[in-house]
């Protein structure tokens, strides 16, 4: 590649395939310790997401003329199904991974032209489709059964829970934390109260609690997301700026009313709050270009989560809120643009002839 | 204008400049009642008559209505052909009235409606404004069946639900069960779901157009060289 010929500018050496290739790195100690807690349905249910985002992707880009192999190698769909397969309940059925996978590549991904041009985080879009097509399915978690365990399905047992009418489901149902504890207060249950109930901090923090796919391990996703931060994949901006409004907002009102608002060391540790800030909020398509437009992204996004966790009819709002801030990302970027170099902040060129001349 | 062909007329109509497909107008109706065929039916057989209706009594009048006045005219005459179907699908198809209900009065907000008077009724002949307004209408109609029948088979796996509601208890046979046992789509039916469809419709209309458009300027160019040939050769 040339070097550019003018301004100090100097290349990264990056690609999306290298990108893509260092998220899925970061995401792969949380996915695996998801699917071991959850054990071969889970194995299934991720593998169907993933191919079907690959094919949908596959199709795409064949029926619009395009070449399939570069494009399909570049892992920006694999991505794609891997994060919207680690945001689904982990036992759901087969064609809920397959619907989601082609709803996140043809709606959320393709249709605006392909990669680079999408409005919104296409696993995002899938996610919250499926939720609002399907509430029952979306909903229905389970209880972590480890490989290997006593009650862990067995191989055929698993075939059958996702690929087909399973009855042995519903002994391992279990609701998640913010669910639980949103059921509860709408029953009257103060906070403290239906918190003996609830999965311990530790196991929200480690991961050992009902939820979904690769969304439980808040510490395994935090360390991917640390490892994004030092290969400079991301900024801070986003995260810090988004769980920082989320337990700032958090701590108010939990300071105010513990008994009817959860604590912010919940919220922070349980959902797709760290999957959210660190892997989907980032999307670099999705979210502001400028360091302030990051920061408020970041923050409408946290706000917005809570807004949503809270007084909302849904226990997680992680999805609705990235995709909402999605789409005020072109009004950010529009308001708050950066300063181009060797001009002010209105655009105008910058004028040092006085200074010469002092 | 008035050198119009009737099958001119008829092409513009139910493709060429079709009310949804190219003039993108009355979108508030699609996508508000295309939630099944049969609504979709419904809704484009009422729009057709105000349409057909509509296109006649501007154009017997369109030299007695001057100009400046023109726009608060055809509105009145539109309201009072829609308050007539109104009460018409009120007293005689009363149960699809009920489902489609607060849509119908709202024909006349329908810009399509107002379009067709003000760029052809109001410029052409009895007939072929009144022809103008059936061919519009089934335009129109055509795309509601398709995008209701498209929504109502990934929706809720069924195809012309409630058929006998509007066309009488022979239609019954309409009435299918695409997929039994069918959980439903939810987001398809919702007006996302409507809005998704369309454009994949209109991306296939474009696909259709565009493959026509090769076809013809391959056919054109095969006989430019022949002609070519010919003439080199003798």
């Amino acid at each position: 590649m040339n070097p550019p010929i003018s301004g100090p500018y100097t290349h990264a050496n990056t690609s999306v395939q290298r990108t893509m290739g260092l998220v899925l790195l970061a995401l792969t100690p949380a996915t695996l310790f998801g699917l071991y807690q959850f054990g071969w349905p889970a194995i299934f249910l991720f593998l169907t997401t993933v191919l079907a985002a690959l094919l949908a992707e596959a199709f795409s880009l064949k029926i619009m003329g395009k070449p399939v192999k570069p494009f399909l190698m570049d892992g920006s769909a694999l991505l794609t199904g891997w994060l919207l397969a680690m945001t689904l309940p982990p036992w759901a059925p087969w064609w809920v991974g397959v619907i989601g996978g082609l709803l996140a590549i043809i709606i959320g991904k393709q249709v605006f032209g392909g990669i680079g041009q999408n409005l919104f985080n296409p696993a995002m879009v899938a996610r919250v489709a499926l939720l609002i097509s399907f509430p029952l399915e979306m909903t229905t978690f389970n209880a972590p059964v480890p490989l290997f365990s006593v009650h862990a399905p067995s191989f055929m047992d698993s075939l059958s829970i996702i690929f087909g009418h399973s009855t042995q489901i519903d002994s391992f149902s279990g609701a998640t934390t913010l669910g639980h504890l949103k059921t509860e207060l709408s029953r009257g249950v103060l906070i403290p109260e239906a918190s003996a109930h609830t999965d311990s901090l530790w196991n929200l923090t480690i991961g050992i609690n009902a939820g979904s796919l690769g969304e439980t391990s808040a510490l395994l996703i935090l360390f991917g997301g640390l490892f994004l931060l030092y290969k400079r994949i991301i900024s801070w901006h986003i995260p810090v700026s988004m769980l920082g409004t989320l337990a700032l907002l958090a701590s108010v009102f939990y300071l105010i009313d513990p008994n009817h608002y959860v604590s912010p060391l919940v919220h922070l540790m349980s959902g797709a709050a760290i999957l959210g800030a660190f892997f989907i909020a980032t999307d670099l398509v999705t979210s502001p270009v400028s360091i302030r437009g990051q920061l408020i992204f970041g923050a409408g996004c946290g706000a917005l989560v809570y807004i949503i966790r809270t007084w909302a009819g849904y226990p997680e709002g992680v999805a609705f809120a990235v995709m909402l801030m999605n789409a005020c990302t072109p009004l950010i970027d529009h308001y708050f643009k950066p300063r181009i170099y060797g001009r002010d902040r209105k655009g105008q060129p910058l004028n040092y002839s006085e200074e010469k001349d002092a | 204008m008035t050198s119009l062909s009737y099958t001119r007329i008829a092409k513009d109509g139910i493709w060429d400049n079709n009310i949804i497909f190219a003039q993108a107008l009355g979108l508030c109706p699609l996508l508000a009642v295309t939630s099944n065929a049969s609504n979709g039916l419904g809704m484009g057989l009422a729009s057709t008559a105000v349409l057909v209706a509509s296109g006649a009594l501007i154009s017997v009048s369109r030299d007695i209505i001057s100009p400046q006045v023109r726009i608060p005219v055809f509105i009145l005459i539109i309201a009072t052909l829609v308050t007539l179907v109104d009460l018409a699908m009120n007293a005689w198809v009363h149960d699809l009235y009920k489902v489609l209900g607060l849509f119908i009065p709202l024909i006349v907000t329908n810009c399509a409606v107002l379009g067709r008077a003000e760029s052809f009724a109001s410029r052409n002949s009895v007939l072929p404004a009144a022809f103008d307004g059936l061919m519009m209408g089934l335009g129109f109609t055509m795309v509601l069946v398709v995008l209701g029948a498209m929504r109502e088979m990934l929706g809720t796996g069924t195809l012309f639900a409630n058929a006998a509601l509007l066309l009488g208890d022979w239609a019954a046979f309409l009435e299918l069960t695409l997929i039994p046992d069918y959980k439903g789509f939810l987001l398809i039916i919702l007006p996302p779901g409507g809005f998704m469809v369309l454009g994949f419709l209109l991306a296939g209309k474009r696909m259709i157009d565009r493959n026509a458009e090769l076809k013809r300027a391959a056919a054109a160019e095969a006989e430019a060289d022949e002609a070519l040939f010919s003439a080199t050769t003798a």
